[in-house]
């Protein structure tokens, strides 16, 4: 099978420091995928990297088997990919609705869409309202109160809300789950469970091995700016996963 | 993992929720107030403006409170609250322009010498002069954004520059009144008074207030305004939630730049003249405005109704205190008093519980 996201050879520097050295990178259809490492392996310039945030000294990124060069974040949006960053990316004094459109806000029909550009609030509230509830956030009193009311956990869903209603062809999640209550980060495990029946795939992030176990169909094991190995859930442990990525275990034959 | 504590269980069945809804049990008026505040940044300056505006009333009666009196303060504002609108775009980025003065006062320059110097047909060279304006804007925008100088840095800068290039290019001339209104009347345009009843308005003053009005809308009704308001008020989130921070913040500043054009324009029609030593002191009373007006110098937060409000409330008190016979330093004096009280309240509306 063709992974739908492909990268070979990345090199990122920043200074003398190596953040991504040579590193490949495959994601296949309708899969989930987590990446872990320790903290500094660069598993967050890697992302970035991939979804455009950050551009690449060297190496090639694939998608859909034709090469692709993301200049900015919105390149990979148009591209299909959907980033939610462990920063959020949210402006706090604006409304969630706001945010949730930000960048490819919905204008009016007719005259005042057209010629006066006017946005469709009406359309853009009921929207986001909608996928909030999709997304179990209950607790959100009004859609129009400015993100920075929201608690933390809040300010997250919304953000994975954003990703998961526009993601067309791959969605990455940065630590989805790491500052969210019991409830909300089961709502989102269900909801990358979600999509991924949807048919896209889903790259995840995260420092939390139960979650990571219990979604991801296989395991990117990044250490010291390269991918160690990648594993199956299936036929490993917890301990294991953790032992790879601190360094206390060599993975015997390296899985590609 | 451990399944003795399966914790998460309860949570795993999706139950049919609403979305939660809290009596507001606040009755206090004081919370009332403050929530209002909170929700409608404009208010705080519309009720120092309407309090004050019955104080001078109060004590000068039908001098001050009257038709003529109330729209003569329009005309006093026109400019500051032309530039006032220019500053409170930038300032909404995070940004400053302290070159709107100078920006305003070439344009002004601009119109007239090519009017008058080379003979240019005056709608052209009006068209000129809001151009220049736009291009020095444009200058700005380009060093903030693609340089990623900090714009006080940038404004100091261009500010001397463009005021220096005034100078030179006037040659210090000033173009009397009496010439423009017998070869190019246009220029006057914006000083052309019509009545109603006892109020005088100027197309100026009504430019101002239409201004003002458009710009607020924009501001709340489309995606560029949204955008503003993001770029000030966090650019990184802006950029990677795919806002062209970049593009905002050149427009901004070109729009700024071509808003102090107009603002030339109605120099010439405020004074009669273009003179290259006039509007000097827009910089700091459009800042002032902005600042009472309750916009934030840090970005991303307030109204540019506020900025007119603002103006409006120094205009207020520099008549009402001159009506009253007191000393000029009397009106500084209180603008001072109220710039500092306007950051208070701001802070005092910022916290979310009160």
């Amino acid at each position: 099978m063709e992974p739908i996201l492909n990268a070979k050879n990345l090199v990122k520097r920043y200074g003398k420091v190596i953040a991504l050295d040579h590193c490949d990178f495959e994601l296949y259809p309708g899969e989930v995928l987590a990446v872990i490492g320790d903290n500094g392996a660069g598993k967050s310039t890697l992302i970035k990297a991939l979804s455009g945030a950050v551009v690449p000294d060297g190496g090639e990124v694939w998608l859909e088997g034709a090469r692709v060069h993301f200049h900015s974040p919105t390149d990979a949006r148009e591209a299909g990919i959907e980033t939610v960053y462990q920063t959020l990316a949210m402006s706090p004094a604006l409304s969630i609705t706001d945010n949730m459109f930000m960048g490819r806000e919905l204008r009016k029909p007719g005259i005042m869409g057209k010629w006066f550009r006017q946005l469709d609030h009406k359309a853009m509230e009921d929207f986001a309202r909608k996928k909030l509830s999709d997304l179990g956030l209950m607790t959100i009193q009004n859609i129009n109160q400015a993100v920075e009311t929201l608690s933390g956990g809040q300010r997250q869903g919304v953000a994975v809300a954003r990703a998961a209603a526009f993601g067309s062809k791959v969605i990455i999640l940065d630590e989805p789950t790491a500052a969210l209550g019991v409830k909300e980060s089961r709502r989102v495990l269900d909801l990358i469970q979600d999509v991924r029946s949807r048919g896209i795939p889903i790259i995840l992030i995260s420092h939390n091995m139960p979650h990571v176990f219990e979604v991801a169909d296989r395991i990117h094991v990044h250490r010291l700016g390269r991918r160690l190995c990648v594993i199956d859930p299936k036929d490993y442990t917890m301990s294991d996963a953790v032992a790879f990525m601190t360094g206390a275990k060599e993975p015997e034959a390296v899985a590609a | 993992m451990s399944q003795s504590d399966s914790y998460e269980d309860i949570v795993k069945a999706r139950r049919e929720e609403k979305f939660a809804e809290f009596e507001d049990e606040r009755k206090g008026l004081l919370h009332k107030f403050h929530h209002a505040l909170h929700v409608t940044p404009a208010l705080v300056p519309l009720i120092v403006l309407v309090a004050s505006i019955v104080i001078f009333g109060v004590l000068l009666g039908s001098r001050f409170f009257s038709p003529f009196a109330l729209t003569l303060i329009l005309q006093q504002v026109q400019i500051v609250g032309i530039v006032a609108a220019a500053q409170s775009l930038v300032i909404l980025t995070a940004g400053i322009d302290l070159s709107v003065g100078a920006i305003t006062v070439l344009s002004s320059v601009v119109m007239g010498q090519f009017a008058f110097r080379y003979g240019i047909p005056v709608p052209v060279a009006v068209a000129c002069g809001l151009a220049c304006g736009a291009l020095c804007g444009a200058l700005n925008g380009f060093l903030v954004s693609r340089m990623k100088l900090p714009p006080f840095i940038v404004t100091l800068g261009t500010w001397q520059i463009i005021l220096a290039t005034n100078y030179l290019y006037s040659a210090n001339e000033t173009i009397r009144a009496q010439e423009i209104e017998e070869s190019a009347p246009l220029l006057h345009l914006m000083g052309a008074k019509f009545q109603i009843g006892g109020a005088v308005f100027t197309v100026g003053v009504v430019f101002m207030i239409v201004l003002m009005l458009v710009l607020s809308w924009v501001l709340r009704y489309t995606a560029w305004g949204r955008h503003v308001y993001a770029v000030g008020d966090d650019p990184e989130a802006a950029q990677l939630s795919g806002v062209n921070v970049k593009g905002t913040l050149l427009s901004v500043y070109m729009l700024s730049g071509l808003i102090c054009a107009f603002a030339g324009w109605a120099l010439i029609g405020r004074i009669g003249s273009v003179s290259p030593t006039s509007a000097y002191e827009a910089n700091i009373e459009s800042i002032t405005a902005v600042v009472i007006g309750g916009i934030s110098l840090f970005g991303g937060r307030g109204s540019i109704l506020g900025s007119l409000f603002g103006a409006l409330i120094v205009g207020v008190f520099t008549l009402g205190l001159r009506l009253l016979g007191a000393d000029a330093q009397w009106t500084y004096f209180f603008i001072g008093v109220l710039i500092i009280a306007a950051v208070a309240v701001d802070q005092w509306i910022r916290k979310v519980s009160a």
